[in-house]
């Protein structure tokens, strides 16, 4: 599949957006982050400000933006269409949170608020991750890992924001490293699953199947309907080297795990500035690799259509 | 909650009107329906009631708008300002155009007319342009039919008076069994796609016999992958396997044929391979019943098919149908024999003629209609053998064509299967006499300043004495047609021209005038040569083709090479005539003919070429264009000429609605309303043939007579198959050295050798010319069923289908050679060499690679931008193929044409093939034309936008 | 409107036979020229004259070699019964109808977002850059019930251009239809039916080739007694005797 930019972008400035605000509504929820209201309301503006970029970055990616709204219209069946009722809807008790923190208010309903706005974030992710896992067309896609990795990855890099800015404010603490740590190592994992489960098993349709002409014997493209790629090629058949894909995913491993995991463990054993500067590069690191995995995600993503094209 | 569905119209409205017209993005003449809206062409949809395309409209026709609105038609009448080629041109007036060009033509005509040549391409007002050419007095006139076709039309004509070509059909609703050998598209581009829909559908058997399996042969029941130039074997061998199984129709032989006739066996006389002859010159035939000759139209005699017989004059006398038995009973043309060659196998071979005969002999239709055969015997049926077959340029693109083509009409008369129901039909004005009598205008005596031709250029000559020489013996067309070169060029050889006339051999001429024909691209051989001598200057500098006129619709290739360009309309704008005496539209049981008219008006300074000829005419004061007070005769135009011009008394370019009153039909007065009865009946005209007409038309004598009152026959006698073809024998006689009329010496053996009277199959001449090691392969070149020649690719929508050609080879070559699909090669012949890439495929015959023609364009041509893939990807076969063989004894290099006819053979090319490095660039890569006299293509089309329905 | 109707009053749709179809491009071209005025109106082209020329089209020809014969494969929207391509459009622009069974697009309330051309495993969706919203076959809806054309002319554009016949239209619901009884004569099959959208259209598979039958040797008719034995006597013996 095509790897979109704006797409990209999106999914994953929103995702470590909507981990963010997971992560700090929650531990704020349970009484477990001690920083100052207008300090608050400053991670909470970063994670709205992610949020936002991305949801921007996606509907300039359509033909319509102007008609962005009707896209909340088909929940029932349409994850893209929940995902963005989710996303809107998070925006509510986030939003009044804000004010809240804003006017000093601090009550049982603030609580309540970023409860809510913690299940909006987790609820968007998961939407997200759906519109993809629910293509059957896309056999990298349509795979059982795809919506958690969604919401793992959104949880790590969410994490390590949040570091960032605990550690800035000093406000860092062991769980903060403990809970970043975790967070991408279980993400790892999931990641490693779902590359070694995509390799394993090699793309079952083939050129006999879709023309149905296999009853003849093997098939072969003679000539294509058009000389010059058409919009089918040009979307679903984009295709990375085997190759190329591989330094990608060392890559991935590097940036997005590896440096990160180290420097969330360093950070854990050094002093405070220290510290702040250890999350920060390990949050850098993360949004390199994060945007390379995505990239990926589309990049060795194969359309079943272009079998019409393209023997397997 | 329940589901809602948008408020949809499903009845907006189409168009504001429908004109119906006549197609013109091919040479086909289906009818059309033009939708306009808001005075733009809304939709073109196939006309249901016309005999062409009933309907259906082909990939080229549905894509008529983007033609019509295509970047590349010019806009004003040019003038060259820069060098020929740079396209450096100046916008000139009508009014200066033509009288430009009369100052330039006027000259001529007063001093000596062979010094204009005009020749035109797939146009279809033959009628009209070689009208204008006799009037001018000039011998060089043709159109495109010498590189095109015409093996298979004097194939054809000489045999049974008809051809393939667009001049008969199968017989689609009745054939069982349908043969059709080397054909991609046709001319009947649609009418072929209907027949092969029909016969599918109802099982008849289809057999291809073609090297490659696309299109037509793809869907073919058996599909024959014969090698290139062999198909003379294959069919002998049918012929061969049809006598040893003694399946031929005798009764059809001796009725419809010459296969009785006696020819004289004196070798060494004169009259040697002639007919014997009685009384006024009737052919003699051996009745054995009286045990003596009597004549052939002689009706009581029984004619013998075998044997020798003493002629009244006392010498040998023996039957066509011995010498042919003979002929093809020989081991030549025995299955086995041919194996190896066709790389067919004796057992498909057998098999074949096997089922041939199977479904003639046992399968026969009988139609209960009584007809009258030419001698006045009334037949109670019409019994048909169901076998219907066709060719084209397969056959007729090589040098062996002519002699092919004879050889396929003789294995269907063997069959009893022309014009019969379930075989091959005629299309009137065929049957023609077998030759017709149609003789060819423009030797040495016939040409004087400001006198008209006495006839036609184009003929049919029966025999030396109609050859067109000049008073040396040498041609006196430029082209050498009717030469000893080519003495039955029945179409000319348009392929000849440009080199001949930069090479001044056999002359140089003052003006070359050229229409519709991109020559200086993909309708020449050996392209390079031919811009070379396009652009060849003497000694002082000045061209050697003093003055090049050229009448295109769009900025092809050629244009940028003329001195001055009359910029037609394109086919919706213009009156055109598909006239009887041209290259008529009708179907087998229907005379017909049609008209195109401006559906929408031109935005540009373009003018109708016929317009403008009609114009030229009057200036130049031609006979038959201006009125003895020296005012136009057609000030109306091309429509007055359409309805006023009369050949003969009472016959016109149209043969609808003549008379005053407009019920006369092919024949009667002019009729001032004609054209718009033409319009009432969606632009063309159909007259129905009598149940009885509808076959064996050769013979039928109510057909014959009806043809002679309708004038589309000229003679009342049955039309005889021409199993044996004395106009050759006596070019051959010629040659042996009998006659006032003989072929130089270098020519003789020539002319001996290939002018048999019965057909045979001799290898093409290039490959027994070139090194066979160096140039192991054939390259062929197919047409794109949506791509017509080059003007397709100027058509934003079906340049999307194919904007670069691969060459296609088998997958051991590719594999011998070690290239894949999109891997560069190059490919050489003797002539030169051109770098492109490949496809691999499994569907072509092993020795044969090929292409999709002319797909490849020059930088700067038809509006297309400097890096598109038709140039820079795509390439010519054209750059491969020589126009002249290599020189054989005696050095004299003979044109590489069928030594007959002068039929360019476009497929005789072997090649060799060689992997290349991976550069993206073909080769040669000829530099960009200039193009500054046209306006830029747009970036994007949103054609139809101005349609869309207002959101509610 | 998302989600899919219950049933289709009608299943329209269209019966293409591979064995007649010669790869002409017929119906691509004359569908693109029928839909870029109507309907769909525009199918946009973009660098029209350039080095990369591509634009929208609703319907194409492939061809393929396969097993010693080249087949030439039409393909358009099959108009489905269970495509995800309806179900994952966020705005309802994308849409099965009740009555026929059509699969279209509300190109006035498509938002280009393109996850239905994701969701449609035979590539038949057709973004259109320019306009900005996804266009498709539309099985000529603007054609089949238009007053303005003639009853025998309300067929899809491209089953009236094709020359050979190899295309049909009707109703693949009804088994009584024409198209319903060629599809059951010649085992007529649907596209990846594996994947389970249910596609409506239906191909005509090739016909195996046909085995006539021959005509006997003249030695088994019987062949008159002769003396020459070679092949052009015994065929000269057999002409004077049915001459005779
Ligand atoms: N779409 C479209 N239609 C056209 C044209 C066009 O450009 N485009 N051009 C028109 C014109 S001008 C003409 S003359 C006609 C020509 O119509 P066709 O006669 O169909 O001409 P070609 O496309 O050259 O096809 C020649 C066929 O002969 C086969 N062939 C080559 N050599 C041999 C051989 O030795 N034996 C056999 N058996 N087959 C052989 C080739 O494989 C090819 O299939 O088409 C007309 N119609
Ligand atoms: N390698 C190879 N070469 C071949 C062949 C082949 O099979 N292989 N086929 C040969 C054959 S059979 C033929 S017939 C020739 C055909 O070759 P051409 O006769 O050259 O055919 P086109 O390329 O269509 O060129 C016709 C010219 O007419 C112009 N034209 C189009 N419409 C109009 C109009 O309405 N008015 C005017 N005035 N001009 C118009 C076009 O712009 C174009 O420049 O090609 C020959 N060349
Ligand atoms: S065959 Fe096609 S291009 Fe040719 S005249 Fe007919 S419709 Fe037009
Ligand atoms: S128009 Fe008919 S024959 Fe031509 S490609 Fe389409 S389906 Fe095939
Ligand atoms: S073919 Fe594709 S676009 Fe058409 S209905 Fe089926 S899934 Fe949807
Ligand atoms: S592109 Fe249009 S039709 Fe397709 S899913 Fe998006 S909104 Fe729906
Ligand atoms: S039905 Fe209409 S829209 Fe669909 S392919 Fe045919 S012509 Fe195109
Ligand atoms: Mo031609």
């Amino acid at each position: 599949m095509h790897p979109a930019y704006s797409v990209i972008l999106f999914t994953t400035a929103s995702g470590a957006g909507y981990g963010l605000l997971f992560w700090m509504t929650i531990t704020y929820a349970f009484g477990m982050l001690q920083v100052s209201p207008w300090y608050l309301l400053v991670i909470l503006i970063v994670a709205l400000l992610l949020i936002t970029a991305g949801l921007l970055s996606s509907a300039a990616h359509l033909g319509h933006p102007e008609r962005a709204h009707r896209a909340f219209s088909q929940w029932r069946s349409s994850w893209l269409s929940r995902e963005g009722v989710a996303a809107v809807a998070t925006y509510v008790p986030s939003g009044l949170l804000g004010l809240c923190w804003l006017f000093g208010i601090e009550s049982t309903l603030t609580v309540w608020l970023s409860l809510l706005a913690a299940l909006g974030a987790v609820v968007t992710v998961y939407c997200t991750g759906m519109i993809y896992a629910s293509l059957r067309t896309i056999r990298q896609w349509d795979q059982p890992t795809v919506a958690p990795i969604y919401l793992m990855l959104g949880a790590a890099t969410g994490a390590l924001l949040f570091a960032v800015l605990l550690a800035l404010a000093s406000a860092a603490s062991i769980w903060t490293s403990l809970l970043a740590l975790a967070m991408l190592g279980l993400t790892a994992a999931l990641k490693r699953q779902y590359w070694q489960k995509i390799d394993e098993d090699p793309d079952p349709v083939t050129m006999e199947d879709v023309t149905g002409l296999g009853r003849f014997g093997a098939v072969k493209p003679l000539d294509p309907p058009h000389t010059r790629p058409n919009f089918v090629m040009r979307e679903m058949g984009y295709e990375v080297g085997r190759k190329h894909a591989e330094k990608l995913r060392r890559l991935v491993w590097l940036c997005l795990f590896g440096a990160p995991l180290v420097l969330a463990l360093l950070a854990l054993l050094s002093g405070p500035v220290l510290a702040a500067i250890f999350y920060l590069t390990a949050c850098l690191s993360a949004a390199v690799g994060v945007v390379t995995e995505r990239w990926l995600f589309f990049a060795e993503a194969e359309h079943v259509s272009m079998r019409y094209y393209k023997a397997a | 909650m329940p589901r809602s569905q948008p408020a949809l119209d499903t009845s907006p409205k189409v168009s504001d009107e429908i004109k119906k017209t006549t197609c013109y993005m091919c040479a086909c003449r289906c009818g059309i329906d033009v939708h306009l809206r808001d005075g733009k062409v809304r939709y073109i949809e196939g006309n249901r009631d016309h005999p062409v395309n009933k309907g259906v409209l082909c990939g080229k026709g549905s894509a008529g708008i983007m033609q019509h609105y295509s970047p590349a038609r010019l806009h004003a009448p040019l003038k060259r300002v820069g060098p020929r080629g740079s396209g450096e041109f100046e916008e000139i007036s009508w009014e200066e155009a033509l009288q430009l060009a009369t100052s330039w033509l006027e000259p001529i005509r007063k001093s000596n007319p062979k010094k204009l040549a005009f020749f035109t391409g797939r146009d279809q007002s033959q009628s009209l342009t070689g009208l204008w050419a006799m009037q001018f007095g000039t011998p060089n006139f043709a159109a495109h039919g010498g590189f095109c076709s015409v093996n298979m039309a004097a194939g054809g004509l000489y045999t049974f008076g008809g051809a393939f070509w667009e001049f008969g059909d199968p017989d689609w609703d009745l054939t069982k069994y349908f043969m059709i050998f080397g054909v991609a598209e046709d001319h009947a581009s649609n009418p072929i796609k209907i027949g092969i829909g029909k016969l599918k559908s109802r099982g008849a058997k289809v057999v291809s016999v073609n090297p490659i399996r696309t299109g037509y042969n793809a869907v073919a029941d058996e599909w024959v992958g014969i090698r290139p130039g062999t198909d003379g074997l294959f069919v002998g061998a049918l012929i061969h396997e049809l006598f040893r199984t003694q399946s031929v129709d005798l009764d059809y032989l001796l009725r419809y044929t010459n296969a009785a006739w006696l020819v004289i066996d004196a070798p060494g006389a004169e009259d040697h391979g002639l007919f014997a002859r009685g009384e006024d010159s009737e052919q003699l035939v051996y009745c054995t019943a009286s045990k003596a000759v009597a004549g052939c139209k002689n009706t009581d005699a029984k004619p013998a098919l075998t044997g020798v017989r003493t002629l009244p004059d006392g010498r040998s006398g023996r039957p066509v149908f011995e010498l042919l038995a003979e002929r093809f009973l020989t081991d030549t043309y025995a299955p086995e024999a041919v194996a190896e060659q066709t790389g067919i196998s004796a057992d498909q071979i057998k098999r074949i003629a096997a089922e041939l005969a199977h479904v003639a002999f046992k399968e026969e239709i009988v139609i209960d209609q009584p007809w009258t055969d030419w001698a006045g015997r009334r037949q109670e049926k019409m019994i048909g053998r169901p076998i219907s077959m066709h060719a084209m340029r397969g056959i007729s693109a090589h040098s062996n064509g002519f002699h092919t083509c004879r050889m396929i009409h003789i294995l269907q008369i063997l069959l009893g299967s022309i014009d019969c129901p379930g075989g091959f039909r005629y299309k009137p004005p065929y049957p023609k006499q077998t030759p017709p009598n149609l003789l060819p205008h423009g030797a040495a005596g016939e040409i004087k300043p400001e006198m008209p031709l006495g006839g036609p250029h184009l003929g049919f000559p029966h025999g030396p004495e109609h050859l067109l020489l000049d008073d040396n013996g040498g041609p006196n067309r430029l082209d050498k047609g009717f030469s000893w070169d080519a003495p039955m060029s029945a179409h000319g050889l348009m392929h000849m021209v440009i080199n001949n006339a930069a090479a001044k051999d056999p002359y140089g001429i003052d003006v070359l005038f050229l229409y519709m024909a991109n020559m200086a691209w993909n309708s020449s051989m050996n392209v390079p040569g031919t811009i070379e001598a396009l652009t060849a200057t003497d000694e002082n500098g000045d061209y050697v083709i003093p003055k090049i006129i050229y009448s295109d619709a769009y900025y092809s290739e050629t244009v940028p090479f003329a001195d001055l360009i009359l910029p037609d309309t394109t086919y919706l704008e213009r009156y055109d005539c598909i006239s009887l005496l041209d290259r008529p539209i009708s179907e087998p049981e229907l005379v017909a003919d049609a008209i195109r008219h401006p559906v929408v008006k031109p935005d540009r300074d373009v003018r109708g070429f016929q317009e403008v000829l009609i114009d030229l005419g009057h200036r130049l004061k031609f006979p038959a264009f201006t009125n003895d007070d020296g005012s136009p005769k057609f000030p109306g135009g091309y429509p007055d000429y359409m309805v006023n011009h009369q050949r003969k008394p009472g016959i016109g370019p149209l043969a609808g609605w003549r008379g005053t009153d407009g019920t006369a039909t092919c024949t009667g007065e002019p009729n001032p309303n004609q054209l718009d009865h033409y319009l009432e009946n969606g632009s063309w005209f159909g007259l129905h043939l009598d149940p009885e007409h509808a076959y064996f038309r050769h013979a039928n004598r109510g057909y014959l007579d009806w043809g002679i009152q309708k004038g589309i026959r000229a003679s009342a006698d049955p039309t005889v198959f021409q199993l044996y073809s004395e106009p050759l024998q006596k070019f051959r006689l010629a040659a042996e050295g009998f006659g006032d009329r003989q072929p130089p010496d270098s020519h003789r053996d020539r002319i001996k050798s290939y002018f048999d009277p019965l057909p045979f199959w001799y290898p093409p001449f290039e490959e027994t010319m070139v090194d066979e090691a160096r140039f192991p392969l054939h390259a062929l070149s197919q047409r794109p069923m949506h791509m017509y020649h080059s003007w397709g690719s100027q058509n934003a929508w079906l340049r999307q289908i194919t904007a670069a050609n691969r060459l296609y080879v088998h997958h051991s070559v590719g594999a011998t050679i070690g290239v894949e699909d999109d891997d560069w090669v190059w490919l050489s012949s003797h002539q030169g060499r051109v770098k492109c890439q490949v496809r691999l495929m499994d569907g072509v015959n092993p020795d044969t690679v090929w292409t999709w023609n002319a797909i490849g364009k020059r930088r700067g041509a038809w509006g297309l931008d400097e890096d598109a893939p038709e140039s820079k990807e795509g390439f010519l076969l054209n750059h491969l193929i020589s126009e002249l063989l290599p020189a054989g004894g005696g050095g004299y290099r003979y044109s590489n044409s069928d030594p007959i006819t002068g039929q360019a053979a476009w497929f005789d090319l072997r090649v060799g093939i060689e992997k290349a490095d991976n550069t993206g660039t073909t080769a040669p890569y000829f530099e960009s034309l200039g193009d500054a006299s046209q306006a830029p293509s747009p970036e994007r089309l949103a054609y139809g936008k101005q349609w869309k329905e207002p959101a509610e | 409107m998302t989600t899919l109707p219950e049933k289709t009053e009608k299943k329209l749709g269209l019966v293409i036979d591979l064995d007649i179809c010669v790869g002409c491009h017929a119906c691509a071209t004359s569908c693109k020229e029928w839909n870029t005025g109507g309907y769909s109106a525009p199918l946009s082209d973009h660098d029209p004259y350039g080095a990369d020329p591509s634009g929208a089209w609703l319907n194409r020809i492939h061809s393929y070699e396969a097993g010693g014969r080249t087949v030439h494969f039409p393909r358009s929207c099959l108009h489905c019964e269970e495509p995800d391509c309806v179900t994952v459009c966020p705005t309802g622009a994308s849409y099965k109808r009740e009555e026929d069974g059509i699969v279209l697009v509300n190109p006035d309330t498509c938002i280009g977002c393109k996850l239905c051309s994701w969701a449609c495993p035979y590539g038949a969706r057709e973004y259109d850059y320019d306009d900005g919203v996804m266009k498709k076959c539309t099985l000529c809806v603007d054609r089949i019930y238009n007053d303005h054309i003639p009853e025998e002319d309300r067929v899809p554009a491209c089953v009236r251009a094709c020359p050979t016949g190899a295309r049909a239209f009707g109703d693949l619901g009804d088994p009584e239809s024409a198209v319903s009884k060629s599809v059951a004569e010649r085992d007529g099959y649907g596209l990846f039916e594996e994947f389970g959208y249910k596609p409506v259209n239906r191909y005509l598979p090739p016909r195996e080739p046909l085995n006539l039958p021959v005509a006997e040797e003249p030695e088994a008719a019987e062949t008159p007694p002769t003396t020459d034995t070679t092949q052009l006597g015994k065929l000269f013996a057999w002409i004077d005797r049915s001459l005779s």
